[in-house]
């Protein structure tokens, strides 16, 4: 194991997306391991961009341009090859999106199937059962793995994607607003998983839901028009931010 | 304040039901216009499939799918002495289905390509020269298409009218449909699908082959069923391409014949009138069952 506590350094990086058009300016943080960082923010100010700049997924889009550096361990993640970043910096959506043709084994070990690495029976249906153990969902979905898991509520199908997402054995996990299509009990229980996983994985969260921030987060950002305007110890952020702009948000005066 | 809710207007609010007297009378005129329309449209269609019925039924047997038609002089006898005209159409009805699988096998892969390219660079202006393209080739008339492929294939390939020929003319009717069948199915996939795919770490080749298009299946399907039932009753391009052909032939360069070309003859044959609503019943049949097997599969979309 790395004793270094910082997984993650992002240097300077500028996100645009038209020519001069920015939605993350001149950020830098290093993201602790095993905890989870929240990044909140009001609408637009680039949060979701910056979170999906860690594993490249904001290249789809078009005419976008990145500047500046993320580092993962030692290694700029922008010499990496995308295939390999995404291996070890896996993605959950803000809507559950399990693949519709699959059933929930092999939605489980999707990541495997798609790119084509095969793995011996026994091997498969260990990491099948670590990961949906991992997530809770083993007891719930053992008597049929072999089923398609269009009759999975929202929450059990969130879980899926991050039990698919762990299955890849990443390092990092990033989540786009996870429960914002959930209700309260589904989201609860994704929110104590998360907890659970920061023990062996590391976790940056996007949310819009201050409260969740509080409650389940070790360190937060703030983040405003591109900008990030505070980041620190959430305790620290909530009960005593440094800046106007963090204070305003938190306390709900805009946003 | 100088400008009022329009909302909360009580002058405005107390004008609006006035305009509305009658409302119920208009909305009943209305309901029964359409429904007299909509009545008389299915009429037409239990019409047609009735006429047919009644004036195809009798020759339908088991010569009809396993004999080639019979002779003038044969159905003249026939006929004369009352009994049902021998033979039937195998030669049309195997012809037509070879026409099929190879105006398929050309179309189908090639539609599906175009349609991934459009999907996936639906914004570029080379997709869009494309897409008009398409639809300009969907609105060229089919004995046009028949004269081209004339040119192309009869002329200049196989030197005389053949399968080959005529399936070439077919795939050039199939192809607009599927190809904009299959990027209509494509676009219905959310994105987060293909994000899903592309988070882990899948190259991009296999995201298409292995979520994208098992995902709309069903829709890929429905396109590709519609489009076989639209061609399989072409008759004019298939005139100036594939001719007809009395025997059984499963040579690719020499002509063949289809279920509407032998109703073509049939009609200009006065002793084999009643072998055309027999024909007409089968190829109807044929379309009917495609039809409804698409709408099938289109039911069991998933998405």
């Amino acid at each position: 194991m790395n004793t270094d506590p910082s997984i993650l350094s992002i240097e300077n990086l500028s996100i645009a997306y038209d020519k001069d058009k920015l939605a993350v300016k001149n950020v830098s943080a290093t993201i602790k391991k095993n905890a989870i960082t929240a990044i909140m923010g009001p609408s637009g100010c680039g949060k979701t961009t910056l979170l999906r700049a860690i594993n490249r997924m904001h290249e789809l889009y078009p005419n976008i341009s990145t500047e500046g550096k993320i580092k993962l361990y030692d290694e700029n993640i922008y010499d990496m090859s995308t295939i390999k970043l995404r291996r070890k910096v896996g993605m959950v959506f803000q809507r559950p999106n399990p693949f519709p043709t699959l059933s929930i084994y092999e939605n489980v070990i999707a990541g495997y199937k798609l790119n084509g690495i095969n793995l011996k029976r026994s091997e498969r249906d260990e990491i099948v059962e670590t990961s949906l153990k991992n997530v809770a969902l083993w007891e719930e979905v053992k008597n049929s793995l072999h089923k398609k898991g269009n009759f999975l509520s929202g929450g059990q199908q969130q879980r899926l994607c991050i039990a698919r997402t762990l299955a890849f054995k990443p390092d990092v996990i990033l989540l786009d607003e996870p429960t914002s299509a959930l209700d309260p009990i589904a989201t609860a229980k994704i929110e104590d998983l998360l907890v659970d996983l920061k023990q062996n994985y590391t976790i940056v969260l996007v949310t819009h839901n201050m409260t969740q921030a509080a409650r389940i987060s070790d360190n937060s950002m703030y983040m405003y028009l591109g900008e990030l305007i505070e980041y620190d110890e959430t305790t620290q952020i909530f009960t005593n931010p440094k800046h106007t702009s963090t204070q305003n948000y938190i306390t709900g005066r805009f946003g | 304040m100088d400008k009022t809710n329009i909302l909360l207007d009580k002058k405005r609010t107390e004008i609006i039901p006035d305009s509305f007297i009658g409302r119920n009378a208009r909305n009943r005129l209305f309901l029964g216009v359409v429904i007299f329309f909509s009545v008389l449209t299915i009429s037409m269609v239990f019409l047609i499939i009735g006429t047919m019925l009644f004036k195809g039924y009798h020759q339908i047997n088991w010569a009809f799918f396993s004999q080639t038609p019979p002779n003038t002089f044969e159905a003249m006898m026939a006929k004369s002495s009352g009994n049902i005209i021998p033979g039937g159409i195998v030669n049309g009805i195997l012809g037509s289905l070879y026409l099929v699988v190879i105006a398929s096998l050309i179309a189908i892969p090639l539609g599906l390509l175009i349609g991934i390219y459009l999907y996936e660079n639906s914004s570029k202006k080379y997709a869009g020269v494309i897409r008009d393209i398409t639809d300009i080739l969907q609105g060229v008339p089919s004995i046009v298409i028949g004269l081209i492929v004339y040119l192309w294939v009869v002329v200049n390939v196989t030197k005389g009218y053949s399968v080959l020929a005529g399936s070439v003319a077919l795939a050039l009717m199939m192809l607009p449909l599927i190809i904009r069948s299959t990027e209509e199915s494509l676009k219905m996939i959310p994105d987060t699908l293909k994000e899903a795919a592309i988070a882990l770490g899948t190259p991009y080749y296999k995201v298409i082959l292995r979520v994208l298009i098992p995902t709309s299946f069903t829709g890929l399907m429905t396109g590709i069923l519609l489009a076989i039932s639209r061609i399989l009753g072409e008759t004019a391009p298939l005139m100036l391409t594939t001719l007809g052909n009395p025997a059984i032939n499963w040579n690719i360069t020499k002509p063949v014949g289809a279920v509407p070309l032998l109703i073509w003859q049939f009609y200009n044959d006065p002793n084999m009138v009643d072998l055309i609503w027999s024909s007409s019943l089968f190829l109807m049949g044929f379309v009917l069952i495609l039809n409804l097997l698409s709408k099938w599969i289109g039911a069991r979309r998933r998405i």
